[in-house]
């Protein structure tokens, strides 16, 4: 398949951005070296970033706020992050700052309690991101305002959210509602307005789904697509990052790298063949700083082919999946969660522990929130002892929807159920009930082994905030409904002996640097991860292609930050050419051992 | 005409079904709210979480705050005087309220 290069150009290029695609596909790279190519044509361009777990700082190598701050080195350029967890706080503060002095301490503490929750955060962020769409004030200073958005599940909702609110405020007759932490919702109608209708305008507005040479992420940008395109976003285009043609066709490891690339075109050719596609290829260094963005968009292949300088270097101690699944199974019960940036193969590593543990005589149970979760699917039925479920989104809010109707409408008037049902719509039951969803499943953990692979980092650290907010506020109400495994869940979560969690990233710098920056959350909340995963490990694979030999070298340093820096134990996988598929694979990925290589 | 005031503890909605628990008697009260607003009743919700400004200018719901705290949300007043302290109606009391309400309309109007 003969596809055109990515080009960015800004006589063609619409006001507004978008970048979105599954965790790891190189949304922040790409956003940002779009960027620089219409700074170079002489625009004034700001790019924004809405991921919680931003590294947009890194890329750029430049410090950055939630105002737009101009980029060393590249005039014309400003950046700023939006992180939803601090607009929210911001907005917090807005609203209880007043009030100290005029109301009593314990009211002040219930208020903020109150907005600490999930609705909170997600209408505080967006709130901040469509200002920057629908308020022709805040936008006036820039000839083009780039989005490198949060992970794709994420993504969805900020931007399904200016029509759904939209909707839900045409229809919501109790006055009060869902939408009230936002106490100036209705003044901000007009901006949401305008967001929802720049979003549609294809002239205004370009959706660009950035992929992998690969099937998950290629089905994943379709879906993302078709999802987007219903509510409106139609002028989108697809970008695929990091094609690759091996010099070294005798090589064992580039063929299957190329193949596999290949193929996974193939089975996408109706979604490519009707969505404009463009290619980059693949890079041989990490995209960090000025110079790093602008090679991904350049032309000059020299740099790419250049040999690699490191020889005779000596890894450290990395163990195998199975050492690391020895010492968790002598509880004989508990949980292990698998986190990490999306994409670093979260699932996968779930997968192949909870086959390990299967095979070992274990009860196991694997749930998975993966949106694309079809490793897990692949092992129903077939392995002895072991359980699969997946934490839906849809059918749990609908399953919570139903189980609230049934459980409180039968004690309720007509208006009564008909008000319930209007508030049940509202954006933040989805938030509760998956999070209802997951202490469910960590609860299962009781008797037997729970395998979870939760969200991206950005959804995780909403997620456990929320449960640090769910327990101040049910330690507050002395009658509460809530099941024992919601009571339970963060103390669960804290206890080394019931939960080990496994932190999960490519040897890169952004995947590395975001579970390092994850481990510092996570001790935040007291919470200890266990031991990291090295996942896709070029190291040793003897490939003689420059490219991969250089991206070998390149994973040394990160290799060592882990083992010496960041992680207790620290498990290594080597690079597959296929994800996976079914229980013998899984099982000798599981027991993978890095191959020492003898001294000379 | 009418005035109903209530004074809500924090809360997200006005049903609370986005906090973890659900008090079925908030629910029903609110549902019967938009029912009497529909007619000739004046109802004006106050929720501390979102309009906290609106417990500090009553000074009659700021002394309660300030002498009893917390526990005394939800305050409902009718016509300025302190109607029930610390909860809604029950399923019991509501059709009497209901009634009370709009017989109080016809007598005013």
């Amino acid at each position: 398949m003969k596809l055109p290069l990515y080009r960015p150009d800004a006589a063609s290029s619409s006001r507004f951005l978008f970048f979105t695609g599954k965790g790891g596909v190189g949304k922040t790279s790409l956003s940002c070296a779009t960027a620089l190519k219409l700074v170079d044509a002489g625009k004034r361009v700001l790019l924004i970033s809405t991921d919680p777990a931003s590294n947009l700082d890194e890329v750029l190598g430049t410090q950055l706020t939630n105002h737009p701050t101009p980029i060393a080195g590249s005039p014309g350029l400003e950046a700023l992050n939006i992180n939803p967890v601090e607009a929210a706080a911001a907005y917090r503060e807005r609203l209880i700052g007043p009030m100290r002095g005029l109301l009593p301490e314990a009211a002040l503490r219930s208020m903020e309690e109150q907005l600490s929750g999930s609705c909170t955060v997600e209408i505080a962020a967006f709130d901040e991101f469509s200002g920057f769409i629908g308020n022709p004030e805040a936008s006036k200073d820039y000839d083009h305002i780039l989005f490198d958005t949060a992970p794709t599940g994420h993504t969805l909702r900020l931007m399904s959210l200016a029509k759904a609110w939209d909707q839900f405020l045409d229809n919501n007759t109790s006055g009060t509602s869902c939408l009230g932490p936002l106490a100036g919702l209705a003044k901000q109608r007009a901006v949401y307005e305008a967001t929802v209708n720049t979003l549609a305008d294809s002239k205004a507005t370009t959706l660009i789904l950035v992929s992998r040479p690969q099937g998950a992420a290629l089905r994943e940008a379709e879906r993302t697509s078709r999802e987007l395109r219903a509510i409106g976003v139609g002028n989108q285009c697809l970008v695929i990052n990091g094609t690759f043609e091996t010099l070294c066709p005798e090589d064992v490891t580039a063929q299957a790298l190329q193949q596999r690339g290949a193929a996974a075109l193939q089975a996408s050719s109706d979604f490519i063949g009707s969505t404009p596609t463009y290619i980059i290829p693949l890079r041989p260094i990490n995209i960090l700083g000025i110079e790093g963005l602008r090679v991904l968009l350049s032309e000059d292949s020299s740099e790419a082919r250049a040999q690699a300088d490191e020889t005779g270097w000596t890894p450290p101690r990395l163990e195998s999946l199975e050492d690391l699944v020895a010492d968790i199974e002598q509880q004989g019960h508990g949980v292990i969660m698998t986190m990490g940036k999306g994409g670093v193969g979260k699932t996968t590593v779930a997968a192949a522990i909870a086959v390990m543990l299967a095979r070992r005589g274990h009860a196991v149970h694997l749930s998975t929130t993966d949106p694309a979760a079809h490793v897990a699917q692949t092992l129903h039925g077939q392995v002895p002892g072991l359980t699969l479920s997946r934490i839906d989104p849809a059918s749990e809010t609908a399953a919570y929807t139903a189980e609230v109707m049934g459980r409180q409408g039968a004690q309720m008037d007509e208006a009564g159920r008909a008000l319930l049902e209007e508030d049940l719509r509202s954006p933040c039951t989805e938030e509760i009930a998956v999070f209802r969803a997951f202490a469910r499943e960590v609860g299962q953990g009781k008797e037997r082994f729970v395998v979870l692979d939760t969200a991206p980092t950005g959804h995780t650290l909403l997620l456990l905030d929320a449960s640090e907010a769910y327990q101040r506020e049910l330690e507050r109400q002395a009658r509460s409904t809530q099941p024992e495994e919601v009571l339970k869940l963060l103390e669960r979560l804290r206890d080394p002996a019931f939960t080990h969690i496994l932190l999960v990233a490519l040897p890169e710098a952004t995947p590395v640097h975001e579970a390092a920056a994850l481990q510092e959350d996570l001790r935040r909340a007291h919470i200890e991860p266990f031991a990291w995963v090295i996942n896709q490990s070029l190291l040793n694979s003897g490939s003689c292609d420059p490219l991969l030999k250089r991206r070998e070298a390149s994973e040394h340093r990160y290799l060592l930050e882990v083992v010496e820096k960041h992680a207790r134990r620290t498990a290594w996988l080597p690079w597959q050419p296929e994800e996976p598929i079914g229980p013998d694979a899984l099982a000798s990925l599981a027991n993978a051992h890095i191959l020492t290589p003898i001294p000379t | 005409m009418k005035t109903i005031q209530v004074y809500d503890p924090p809360m997200c909605c006005s049903t609370g079904i986005c906090g973890p628990d659900i008090d079925p008697d908030l629910v029903n009260f609110a549902a019967m709210l938009s029912q009497l607003g529909t007619h000739d009743v004046k109802v004006e919700r106050f929720n501390l979480g979102q309009q906290p400004m609106a417990f500090v200018q009553n000074s009659a719901v700021k002394a309660l705050l300030d002498k009893e705290g917390l526990e005394v949300l939800p305050l409902i007043f009718w016509d300025g005087e302190v109607h029930l302290k610390g909860r809604y109606p029950t399923h019991e009391e509501r059709p009497a309220w209901f009634i009370a309400a709009l017989a109080h309309e016809g007598v005013a109007s």
